[in-house]
């Protein structure tokens, strides 16, 4: 039966790289938002689902593309662990494949490390239907070049992320949000300095003049923090709902009425980088290190400021006209569009596999 | 493995030597036999090769003219750091130029606001740590020869250390590697920021055996230095109790600072030279650490020693002070040198597994000593499932050491087919490049070839390391599957 899928989707392959035809990778469908341009024929990857393997007392768990990454979570909760970069869900059929395909994080990002951080192996279908196998379900493995770490974040424009091997860890014991109210400038800089501090914080939300830190780890180590810290601690629900809300900006700060703001920036910068003084509303995660911006200041404009701070931007919300016009990714440098260019000819030759979702021409 | 030893071509030598010193200071380049005699090897001695120049670049611009007259004339390029390495991977070439990096020692910067130190490739992996020592941080990953290694050597072979179950490896520390293709054109993986647009080559980079690019620069993560650390030393009857009781810590939701395993051919080694107070009835023995703030270490420490005890250990001691937890550390550390007196020589596997193989595997290292009649005491990163068990060999005797090959390529090939992997750690370099075979078939070895190409297009960069050629596996197989009875005329002679 799965190896029936294998073949199916090993036949699509074959039979697209033979008609120079594209595929638009797809699971749940819930990141279709995101990237350049979606071209080609859909090739839902939800049929190949499932946990394949789970030992908590490995912390490592192997599932297929398809899993809905709820279910992924839900499986890993009742041992008490999780996916600690916390993946952003966007919507209610996110699945495993997308998550890694896309790379993005959670706000337990600043503490835990991104979803690359945690892949160890995967398993990948490469643009001429052959399946190949990198990593492996072990924490240290240095055998080869690391390619399944590659694929975080590679948009589907390598191969089809089949199976991927991940890194879990506990639950913490004890966790706690408390909240603040300091301007941005000050806001930043306090984070930057509870950074060298041995402080259990595992996410943060700065937007418009309230700090919200969450602390988790040790219950004597959260504890002790809240007292150190001080703040308003908010109720365990309201904070569950809060962070949820920023991991799927489903909080007010994205909304635009009952959709998803229209214009929305990503700006990836230094932790310790100033306030930027763009026009628009912002939203700080990370510590400092990722600021969400609604603004429609001119693109050049922004990408210039971002990149003299030694960060990137990401359009990461807007409609088409908008994509086009400023091009969704910071664009790349000569020398590593090249190299990108060379991967993509050496995973993929027949340019099969989502054309342009990453950037025009790859 | 009959590493041809390549001639020098002399009218070669001295062409490229010319042109090389057009353009670095002329000291900075070397070709007389008694200057490049020190750069012969690594650490892994075995192995060795003069090669036909050494280069000493002091800056960028230097190494990027050095790669560029490699380019043109096609002379393969080998970078290396302190040449403290274990698998080889810094091997010179006959007819290569060997780049040391070792005069590009500056910390450019430490940021303690942000966290980020940013250093030259040739800074020891202890001196960034002391470096940010005064603001309260320190680099996390701490491989076994951090007072030596240099930070770009880390990047090439991805290193671990005794903490990387809490603090991860070299690839979850280095946010951004600064360096020069094989044409000389400057490349940044990563940023400063937590992460770039476009394919996260940071991942590829790391670990690559300098096989993709050079690197000049390393902005390095930096954490907060805990508190406080206290380490229990648990004592087994029997060496699988001891591995379940790893796996039982982990299942009880604690990722202890380091965890490490010792059996007691190991701790009776080494407790003759460092007298650590090992408990040397015990089967095997375990060091659980914890470190973080006074109240998270006691409570964890508590925490652990109720697991430990249901896990059915026969002793428990906690540290009670700074230098009793840097006691029990020190036999740990002082395991290799430990056997080294011993034994005339001894073989360092570095296979990881999945922690559940380990009685098995433990028990195939036994059946293997009796089988080849020779003694092979285990330590174990027991956290992440990293072995390095050590055969005790003498190479004087030409038969030990066919014995003592067959022997590890077995216990490898048997880490492989429990799901694990020939190198946790310490590279393929040339030593376990014919183990990649029994790891990765033609498919995979094909994609890494071509991976290879993306960056590299004329394979220049420290070739023949790392990845083997479908010829040499072909080879390799038709010896190996006559099952390790056999002596391996290709294998290293050490």
């Amino acid at each position: 039966m799965i190896d029936d899928l294998i073949a199916g989707l090993a036949q699509a392959v074959r039979n697209a790289a033979a008609a120079k035809r594209a595929l638009r990778l797809r699971g749940g469908g819930s990141k279709d938002f995101y990237g350049q341009s979606l071209d080609g024929d859909v090739l839902d990857t939800r049929g190949y689902a499932g946990i394949v393997e789970y030992d908590p007392t490995e912390l490592v768990v192997t599932a297929r593309c398809g899993t809905p990454l709820a279910e992924l979570e839900t499986a890993l909760a009742e041992k008490k662990q999780m996916l600690a970069c916390e993946c952003p869900h966007f919507g209610a059929g996110s699945t495993l494949g997308g998550a890694v395909a896309t790379g993005l994080s959670g706000p337990r990002r600043q503490a835990a490390g991104s979803v690359r951080d945690f892949v160890l192996g995967a398993k990948l279908m490469d643009g001429r239907g052959d399946v190949l196998n990198f990593g492996g379900r072990v924490m240290k493995n240095v055998a080869g070049y690391d390619v399944s770490r590659l694929l975080a974040g590679s948009l589907g424009t390598l191969g089809i992320i089949l199976e991927v091997s991940l890194k879990t860890l506990p639950l913490p014991v004890a966790s706690a949000t408390i909240s603040f109210e300091l301007p941005e400038e000050r806001a930043i800089q306090t984070l930057n300095q509870w950074g060298g501090k041995p402080l259990p914080v595992s996410a943060s939300a700065w937007t418009d003049g309230q700090l919200r830190v969450r602390l988790c780890g040790a219950a004597a180590a959260v504890r002790a923090a809240c007292e150190t810290l001080g703040g308003e601690r908010l109720a365990d629900n309201a904070a569950a709902a809060y962070w949820r809300g920023v991991r799927d900006q489903t909080d007010a700060f994205f909304a635009q009425g009952d959709a998803p703001f229209a214009l929305l920036w990503r700006l990836s910068l230094p932790s310790s980088t100033a306030p930027l003084n763009l026009s628009g509303e912002s939203l700080i995660e990370w510590g400092g290190a990722l600021r969400w911006l609604k603004s429609g200041a001119d693109a050049v404009h922004i990408r210039a400021v971002v990149a003299k701070a030694g960060g990137h931007a990401t359009l990461f919300r807007a409609d088409d006209q908008a994509r086009v016009a400023a091009g969704v990714f910071q664009p790349l440098p000569a020398a590593m569009l090249r190299i990108h260019r060379n991967l993509k000819a050496q995973f993929d030759p027949a340019r099969i596999f989502n054309p342009g979702r990453m950037y025009a021409n790859l | 493995m009959n590493l041809p030893n390549v001639r020098i071509d002399f009218l070669r030598q001295a062409e490229v030597a010319g042109r090389l010193r057009a353009a670095l200071p002329a000291t900075s380049v070397l070709s007389r036999e008694e200057d490049t005699r020190p750069y012969e090897c690594d650490g892994l001695s075995a192995y060795r090769q003069l090669p036909m120049i050494v280069a000493l670049p002091a800056n960028e611009q230097e190494v990027a003219a050095v790669l560029r007259i490699c380019h043109e004339l096609k002379v393969p390029v080998v970078a290396r750091g302190a040449g403290t390495g274990l698998s080889g991977g810094a091997l010179p070439m006959g007819d290569g130029v060997l780049l040391s990096l070792a005069k590009m020692k500056k910390i450019i910067a430490v940021d303690p606001l942000a966290r980020i130190a940013r250093v030259q490739p040739g800074v020891r992996n202890a001196a960034i740590s002391e470096a940010a020592d005064p603001y309260g941080l320190y680099y996390a990953p701490d491989p076994s020869s951090q007072i030596a290694c240099t930070i770009g050597g880390n990047v090439a072979e991805n290193s671990g250390g005794v903490h990387c179950l809490k603090y991860g490896l070299t690839v979850n520390n280095v946010l951004r590697v600064r360096g020069l293709t094989i044409e000389g054109e400057v490349v940044e993986f990563g940023a400063e920021s937590l992460d770039t647009p476009g394919y996260d080559l940071l991942a590829a980079v790391i670990g690559s055996e300098g096989m993709l690019a050079v690197t000049t620069e390393v902005s390095v993560r930096l954490v907060p230095k805990p508190e406080t650390a206290r380490c229990i030393m648990a004592s087994f009857d029997d060496v699988e109790k001891a591995g379940n009781a790893v796996a039982d810590v982990i299942a009880a939701g604690i990722i202890p600072a380091g965890m490490e395993m010792m059996d007691q051919p190991a701790t009776r080694a080494v407790e003759e030279f460092v007298h650590a107070g090992y408990d040397l009835a015990a089967a095997a023995i375990l060091l659980c650490e914890s470190d973080g703030t006074a109240e998270e270490v006691d409570e964890e420490i508590a925490r652990m020693t109720a697991v430990l005890q249901q896990s059915g250990a026969t002793g428990l001691r906690v540290s009670g002070s700074e230098a009793e937890r840097l006691k029990f550390w020190a036999g740990r550390k002082a395991a290799f040198p430990a056997v080294g007196r011993i034994s005339p020589d001894y073989y360092c596997m570095d296979g990881t597994i999945p922690r559940r193989s380990l009685g098995e595997i433990l028990l195939f290292v036994a059946a293997m000593e009796k089988k080849y009649g020779l003694r092979c005491p285990n330590v174990f990163h027991a956290g992440d499932g990293n072995l390095h068990p050590l055969i005790l060999f003498d190479a004087n005797n030409p038969d030990e050491l066919a014995r003592t090959e067959a022997f590890a390529a077995e216990v490898l090939e048997k880490c492989v087919a429990v799901g694990g992997t020939i190198t946790g750690e310490h590279g393929v370099g040339i030593e376990k490049i014919n183990q990649m075979c029994m790891q990765f078939g033609a498919a995979e070895l094909a994609v890494f070839r071509g991976l290879k190409a993306a960056f590299d297009e004329h394979g220049l960069l420290n070739p023949g390391k790392n990845i083997p050629t479908l010829h040499r596996c072909a080879e390799y197989g038709g010896m190996h599957v006559k099952g390790g009875s056999l002596s391996f005329p290709e294998l290293p002679r050490f």
